[in-house]
């Protein structure tokens, strides 16, 4: 009890210092077995217009992965450190960095990561950065702690995606945003929905579906010019796209045939061919990780399950087995775990499955729409709760989760982006 | 809103009434006056009669005629049109076999429970089941294209079974 009161009161801080979130972290669980890490304030931060040592605590903590503790003193990348000091206060690493003004209107920023046990250097960065780009560049530093601690990319860095809407109001958004919730920026807006996005695999585009034409039609956007492309408005419904890995085509669920089926599109619209060929309803195709399986919903059964089958067609395999309604495949980027939405007991619940075992693991209840992290360690969700729905994360362990949540508006359909370089 | 509806309507109708009778006023032959000096014209036959086509209101457009229901109601997990759905399917078919020039989308809808993707896959199945209904009363393919909306945009928004059997509907919806 009184760890859990330390942890709202760290998250509280967190609150804090992210005073203009657009999305609040709330730490409803702890990681076992983590990895203390002293985070000192680094020199002259101020003059930057975001407070980098803060961004990486607040990512750090969020990660569910380090305890971390707080330095209280300002210490510089060049400063010698009495790491006997922070090792006897319990922390295992130590990051310190400094910030300073150049004369372009840039920001030098620098940081260290020492080790407080073989009192050595374990890593260190040095960007000149934009002042936009200084909130980014605490995100790189805390992946950088991150990769050098657990051995794992980090995604502090990434961005999501996700619908915000209103629709009493008829306001209907695709939204951009860090991985923390902040930085929101729309990169389309319109008064009829728009569902299922999907971020390419080089972070330059989105697949999406809108209702503009009265039907759902599947787009391409290129966030940084802002051009749309449409990639299928075949008769009937387009809807469901994902990317290839290769990100060279999207498998799609069009109804041009009368019942919902999985068709595959070069991503330039081009070489439209159907996939699968059953009666009933196929839907939500996903890559696996090779390129050559794509794992889907159907009904040939009766009610939703999860099959497999190869992206060339042929015969298609089962791959739930377990309650009346299992939905919206997501394969984890190494291919070895499948996340999904279950019915059980009556409400809609998060699992993963281990593929190869077979072995199941509920993560969280009252969920739809799943999508892995780049680095596959953790699940964003879409959750229902005070009348609205909004974002969660959950490891993919389930030890750690946190509940994005907002101050407006329901936001829905995650789609987590991939590493950029 | 069916009354704004219906108001909208007459003041349409009238709108084009009165397009169609100053059009008709228009095509009248004009009197003139010509001077007595000249020769004097032939009579005109006053017993000539020159025929009028009165205005037509098109059925569809007759906001208490039976074509102003559109939609068509299913039962929970049911994707089979209903007893009480058949005669809004026989008189839209009847109304699209006479107008080929017509073309609907009949957007099928699903309550909020469940998948986003998955609900739009099962309110396409609602509006393919109208569709083949249409399609067996003669109507031509050209004419009909069946989508969904899914639980995209539910005319109920309550969060209750009365909701959701509203919202357990396919719309007719002339293009």
């Amino acid at each position: 009890m009184k760890k859990l009161h330390t942890l709202l009161f760290s998250a509280s801080l967190l609150m804090g210092v992210a005073a203009h979130a657009q999305l609040k972290v709330e730490i409803a669980g702890v990681g076992s077995n983590q990895i203390p890490v002293a985070v000192a304030a680094f020199a002259d931060e101020s003059v930057a217009p975001e407070q980098v040592s803060a961004i990486i605590r607040a990512d750090l903590e969020r990660s569910g992965v380090f305890k971390v503790i707080d330095a209280r003193q300002t210490i510089s990348d060049t400063a010698n450190v009495d790491l006997a000091a922070f090792k006897a206060s319990g922390a295992d690493a130590l990051v310190v960095g400094s910030v300073q003004r150049l004369a372009d209107g840039r920001f030098q920023v620098r940081y260290k990561l020492l080790d407080t046990v073989k009192k050595s250097q374990l890593s260190q960065l040095s960007d000149a950065v934009s002042a936009r780009n200084t909130r980014l560049e605490g995100h790189r530093i805390a992946d950088d702690v991150y990769e050098k601690l657990t051995g794992v990319r980090g995604i502090f860095a990434t961005r999501i995606s996700y619908v915000k809407q209103d629709p009493a109001a008829r306001d209907y958004k695709l939204v951009i945003a860090d991985a923390d919730g902040e930085g929101e920026q729309v990169a389309a807006h319109g008064r009829e929905p728009i569902i299922s996005p999907s971020w390419s695999p080089d972070g330059t585009k989105v697949a999406y579906v809108s209702f503009e034409l009265r039907k759902p039609v599947i787009y391409v956007q290129n966030l940084v010019t802002g051009q749309r492309t449409v990639v299928a408005n075949e008769k009937g419904n387009n809807s469901a796209p994902a990317w290839s890995p290769d990100g060279t085509r999207l498998a799609l669920a069009l109804s041009k045939t009368g019942n919902t089926q999985i068709w595959v599109v070069n991503a330039d619209g081009s070489g439209l061919r159907r996939v699968s060929s059953s009666s009933g309803i196929d839907t939500e195709p996903q890559f696996a990780a090779d390129g050559q399986t794509i794992y889907f919903t159907s009904d040939r059964s009766g009610g939703p399950q999860i099959y497999k089958m190869s992206v060339s067609g042929g015969q298609a395999t089962r791959v739930t087995f377990h309650g009346n309604y299992n939905i919206s495949p997501r394969i984890s980027p190494d291919g070895k775990t499948l996340a999904w939405i279950s019915q059980r007991d009556g409400g809609f619940s998060l699992y993963a499955m281990d593929l190869a075992s077979g072995q199941e693991q509920r993560l969280a209840d009252g969920a739809t729409e799943p999508s892995f992290s780049p680095n596959g360690k953790y699940i964003m969700y879409a959750t229902r709760g005070g009348g609205r729905t909004a974002l969660a994360v959950v490891s993919v362990d389930g030890r750690v989760k946190q509940r994005l949540s907002t101050q407006a508006g329901n936001i829905r359909e995650p789609s987590w982006g991939p590493f950029m370089k | 809103m069916r009354n704004a509806k219906s108001v909208a309507f007459i003041v349409a109708a009238a709108a084009l009434l009165s397009a169609c009778s100053s059009t008709k006023l228009q095509e009248a032959p004009k009197v003139e006056e010509k001077p007595v000096a000249q020769a004097p014209a032939p009579a005109a036959d006053n017993r000539e009669i020159r025929p009028v086509e009165t205005a037509t209101v098109d059925p569809l457009n007759d906001p208490k005629g039976v074509l102003a229901n559109r939609s068509v109601y299913f039962d929970f997990d049911s994707y089979v049109v209903r007893d009480d759905g058949k005669a809004v399917v026989e008189n839209h078919s009847a109304y699209l076999t006479k107008n080929k020039q017509r073309k609907v989308l009949i957007q099928g809808n699903t309550d909020e429970r469940g998948g986003t993707e998955y609900n739009l896959a099962l309110g396409q199945k609602r509006a393919e089941a109208v569709r083949k209904s249409m399609a067996a009363l003669g109507v031509a393919d050209s004419q009909l294209e069946a989508v969904s909306l899914g639980k995209e945009k539910p005319k109920a928004t309550g969060h209750d079974e009365a909701a959701w059997a509203e919202n357990r509907r396919a719309d007719i919806v002339y293009q």
